[in-house]
């Protein structure tokens, strides 16, 4: 039963996705075209408002449901991993218009071919884990 | 109500939906990022015989995976119960540089099935085109520590320098494949 609440905000994750049309690879191409603020629109405002929220968690002391503090934990001061990983990961994004999101809610939405496109996600993850320690972080 | 989802759903709709789907997971004791989860696949399916970074109690990251069990169902919802029949509102110049692509009627679907068809994956072109996609997307996530979720959202929400530098090289690639690569994939 734990597990129904994640359930049901993945539901919700799932329909924005798909009805703010962020699962198209046409909207992922008018973003890096520079030709649309709609994603801008999207990603720029749940930051501002994500913002606002972890401020009003940290000093409003806002716990979790189950009265333990909310932790965030910041990210490892390391560069080389960042812009090298990052730019990886964009030339992915831009070629399939998906990011691991968007990946799962298009088999939802009936583009079958995601489930290769996930496999193939899975084998990238599994190399960087076969070479990450000799890649510079 | 259910006319008015059924409409595309501006940004300023979007984003706050998004914002709150990562308070609802903060609030539930967890953290938004998706891109974990192919970690997780890699971890059950006996990863940890190979490499430590899949040695860890994926059973801690269930709650990840019924995340995303919903999240697909949140597409096939969306599709089935809120589809409207109005192709998208895209910008009319990439409206015609899709359709030098090869796509004959962008916006008409959100996943054109001249990209992401059966026929297409089953050429070498298009099948090679998904596949590298899924590995970089899938290996550069993991290199950089998070995708769009867990760095260009969490991250900056926390005002974490880390992030802001990945999502600068999100755009460096995206820009990259997109103005300069993307032609020789079609």
């Amino acid at each position: 039963m734990k597990f129904v609440k994640f359930f049901l905000v993945g539901i919700v994750f799932g329909i924005v996705m798909t009805k703010s049309e962020i699962i198209s690879w046409l909207r992922i191409y008018e973003m890096f075209k520079f030709k649309s603020f709609h994603m801008y629109g999207i990603i720029g405002s749940a930051v501002v408002l994500g913002i606002i929220q972890v401020l009003i968690i940290k000093k409003g002391r806002i716990k979790t449901m189950y009265g333990t503090e909310i932790i965030f934990t910041p990210k490892a001061k390391q560069w080389t991993r960042y812009i090298v990983g990052g730019t990886i990961f964009g030339l992915g994004w831009a070629l399939i218009g998906a990011c691991p999101g968007p990946m799962f809610t298009l088999i939802g939405t009936g583009a079958w071919v995601f489930l290769f496109v996930i496999v193939s996600a899975t084998i990238g993850t599994f190399v960087y884990g076969i070479l990450r320690d000799k890649l510079p972080h | 109500m259910l006319e008015i989802l059924k409409e595309p759903w501006p940004w300023y709709v979007g984003g706050p939906v998004i914002a709150l789907v990562m308070f609802l997971l903060l609030y539930f004791g967890k953290n938004f990022g998706l891109s974990s989860n192919l970690r997780t696949f890699c971890a059950i399916g006996g990863g940890g015989k190979y490499s430590d970074f899949f040695r860890f109690n994926w059973r801690s990251q269930m709650w990840n995976i019924v995340f995303v069990l919903g999240a697909i169902s949140g597409g096939f919802i969306a599709t089935q119960f809120l589809k409207n029949d109005e192709p998208m509102k895209l910008n009319a110049e990439i409206v015609e540089e899709v359709k030098e692509l090869g796509v004959e009627t962008p916006g008409e679907l959100l996943v054109p099935d001249e990209l992401f068809g059966w026929d297409v994956f089953l050429t070498w072109k298009g099948f090679l085109r998904l596949m590298l996609g899924g590995f970089l997307v899938g290996f550069g996530a993991r290199y950089a520590g998070g995708c769009t979720s867990g760095h260009a959202i969490s991250g900056l929400s926390n005002l974490q320098l880390p992030s802001l530098v990945a999502v600068i090289g999100f755009f460096l690639g995206g820009l990259i494949m997109t103005w300069f690569l993307l032609p020789y994939f079609f």
